[in-house]
């Protein structure tokens, strides 16, 4: 579904990936770990066509990317830290707006379907204003989901949520990302990902230094499989 | 990458003649314009600084053209050495409008009796060195150099479509409300014939001052290539 | 697996101005709610109106000849308002991204943006004109006006949204977009002044025509500038 082969990305002089080999298979859930300034949110706004690749070949359903960067992103559902909403407007018309965006079509019903998915029914009406941020997060998975995208970008989307907030999170992840989705997530939390993904990629220093499949790792070992793949460059 | 491999070359052989070639030059138009070319009838020797008026102004015009090439080329091929070079183009050019302008002004005191008379090309030059001085104030606002160079690359480019057009409203202002400028004989308006001696003297200057425009022009240009190396250096050590 | 590709979508075209309207309709109801933007622009230009009156203190016929110019002044430095907080809304949320995520064409977000910025600037001068005309005793119901009116914004919007754009990704965000802008404007505030002028002094429609084709010339030749460096601006 996602295939990334020596992916260098430069700002200027300063280089952040340097060379990436990253692949993922359909339907599987990845979480992409790594320290601070190691290029998980740059490697991801690539993926998501935000930004261009430097060097390197980049494929997001069968689309090549900078190239087709337009067929790309009807594929994509994207989650960054910061919920891509609009404060003025309702739930239902922040929806509504990107459902136009996207062409979805039967969009009155479908936005009934996400608002019932992500819980929000009944703040349908509310402007996105008076959200708490757990519930922003939600909308905001909402709004990723609407047009049925078959790859879900998540930028740590725990970010600034109380333990209930990310619970709720958590069960909506697992239920879309059952749907046969792709998704790749990036996170600073280990505890919370080692649940809900089935493959562990850490990022350090502008390479993916380790990639371990979560049957491969036995239980409480995500940490010292974390700290490792670190160790090891120097 | 490239621009790790290259060292920062001393001045080529070639530069440093310039160099020696343009100071020489510019004696020598000084020395036309004072010995050589003929004092004006009406207006003495405040006429010559026309000379210099013409010359950097053409000088003025060749940035400008050179800074809208680089721009456009930069957003073709997202090579960096097109940033600089429309940067260097943008500041020289800046430097010899000013000039222009200024020669302009001290022409037009005991010519037409004031500083400045709204004269369309002069109010051109005006209008760009504000947007000019807009460009230098954009790059100085954008830390990331490749958004810095696109962002540069699209201003030059409205910069450049609308300086002409401005130049042409201004001439429209002008004719259908014509400012009445002093009395009509013609030493008063600020033309003048030039005799041989003078257009031979005004063609080696503006040949003078392209000679020092691409001296300079290449100065520029090696000085942004040293100040990238010295930001990529500064950037390993950080790493 | 089977659910996702069930999802229909609209063709692109189709899509193109779904887009342009949805952008349109959402920043055109978000305004409505909150009103902030359309305020601060109103007010700014009445306190502007106001300002000039005490500072350039001049006798009704001198400012009758003054109007345009007036009125213009006010118009380029409320429309600077206007810009910066359209796009400041889409940069603080990180909403610009939302949109680039779209699977639209680029320019589909520069024309929705375009036109809604539009929007705002002329209902600012549809209140400036009728508060101006009765505060200084003077008829600006006049066709020819509110033609120069419309191209002149026009113009001025197409650049502002351009460079605002620019402005809203630097440092210096909103200081930067007047001196950006103005130097690039001074042909439609030339022509403007001088058409409205011309309107308003009840001229031949000849002597007009060349200020009004002027505008007409930098409207389109803008637009398609703009049009097609928006990605440079926008993308990384």
């Amino acid at each position: 579904m996602i295939t990334v082969k020596k992916l260098v990305k430069r700002f200027g002089l300063k280089t952040v990936l340097r060379g990436v080999d990253f692949e993922v298979q359909e339907g599987e859930f990845v979480a992409l770990l790594g320290p601070n300034g190691a290029g998980k949110t740059t490697f991801l706004r690539i993926l998501a066509s935000l930004s261009r690749p430097s060097f390197g070949d980049v494929r997001v359903a069968g689309h090549r990317l900078p190239a087709e960067a337009a067929a790309v992103r009807s594929t994509l559902g994207v989650v960054t830290h910061l919920p891509l909403l609009y404060g003025d407007l309702t739930a239902e018309e922040n929806l509504r707006f990107y459902g136009k965006m996207y062409g979805v079509f039967d969009l009155r019903n479908r936005i009934n379907e996400i608002l019932e998915l992500v819980g929000l029914t009944s703040r349908r009406r509310d402007l996105v204003r008076t959200f708490s941020r757990g519930m922003q997060q939600r909308l905001a998975i909402g709004r990723a989901i609407l047009p049925n995208p078959e790859v879900l970008l998540f930028d740590e989307p725990h970010t600034g949520l109380d333990q209930d907030a990310c619970d709720m999170l958590d069960r909506l992840l697992r239920e879309v990302a059952g749907q046969g989705r792709t998704v790749v997530m990036t996170s600073h939390d280990l505890a919370r990902v080692e649940d809900l993904a089935s493959r562990f990629d850490v990022l350090s220093r502008g390479i993916i230094a380790a990639s371990t499949k979560r049957n491969e790792l036995g239980k409480n070992n995500l940490l010292d499989f974390y700290r490792n793949s670190l160790v090891g460059r120097a | 990458m490239h621009l790790l491999e290259k060292k920062m070359k001393p001045q080529p052989i070639s530069l440093k003649m310039l160099n020696v070639v343009s100071v020489l030059l510019f004696l020598a138009a000084l020395g036309m314009v004072f010995l050589y070319a003929p004092l004006e009838v009406t207006m003495n020797y405040v006429q010559k600084i026309f000379y210099f008026h013409i010359a950097t102004g053409w000088v003025g015009m060749l940035g400008f053209l050179a800074a809208a090439a680089a721009g456009v080329l930069y957003l073709v091929k997202h090579d960096q050495k097109w940033d600089i070079i429309e940067l260097a183009a943008v500041e020289i050019s800046l430097v010899f409008f000013f000039i222009t302008i200024v020669a302009g002004s001290i022409w037009a005191r005991p010519t037409w009796g004031a500083y400045w008379t709204w004269e369309p090309r002069l109010t051109t030059a005006a209008i760009l060195e504000m947007v000019y001085i807009a460009y230098l104030l954009l790059r100085q606002g954008i830390d990331d150099s490749d958004r810095r160079a696109r962002f540069s690359a699209v201003y030059t480019l409205i910069g450049a479509i609308s300086v002409p057009i401005t130049f042409m409203s201004i001439r429209l202002f002008r004719t259908i409300h014509p400012v009445v400028i002093g009395t009509n004989s013609s030493a008063t308006t600020g033309s003048f014939d030039m005799t041989s001696k003078m257009l031979v003297t005004m063609f080696f200057a503006l040949f003078t001052f392209s000679v020092i425009f691409v001296n300079l022009f290449w100065h520029r240009i090696r000085l942004g290539q040293l100040a990238e190396q010295v930001e990529e250096l500064k950037l390993e050590e950080l790493q | 697996m089977s659910n996702i590709r069930l999802t229909a979508r609209q063709k692109t075209s189709s899509r193109f101005f779904g887009a342009v309207g949805a952008i349109i309709w959402k920043d055109l109801a978000a305004e409505l709610r909150s009103r902030e933007l359309l305020s601060a622009m109103l007010v700014f230009a009445l306190l502007v109106t106001l300002i000039f009156n005490f500072a350039l203190d001049l006798d009704p016929g001198t400012r009758r000849v003054a109007t345009p110019g007036i009125l213009w002044a006010t118009f380029a430095f409320a429309g600077t308002l206007g810009l910066n907080r359209s796009m400041a809304v889409e940069k603080d949320r990180g909403c610009l991204d939302g949109l680039l995520l779209a699977p639209v064409d680029r320019s589909a977000i520069y024309f929705g943006k375009t036109i809604s910025n539009l929007a705002f600037m002329l209902i600012v001068e549809v209140v400036v004109l009728p508060v101006y005309s009765v505060l200084y005793n003077m008829n600006l119901f006049n066709t020819g006006l509110i033609v120069v009116i419309l191209l002149g914004s026009i113009g001025y919007i197409a650049v502002g949204t351009l460079l605002s754009s620019m402005a809203v990704q630097t440092r210096t965000r909103d200081v930067l977009l007047p001196i950006l802008l103005f130097p690039v404007v001074i042909p439609i505030l030339i022509a403007a002044v001088k058409a409205s002028s011309g309107f308003l002094q009840g001229l031949a429609l000849t002597e007009v025509m060349p200020y009004i084709n002027l505008l007409i010339v930098y409207d389109l030749i803008f637009i398609a500038a703009a049009y097609m460096v928006f990605d440079y601006v926008v993308e990384e």
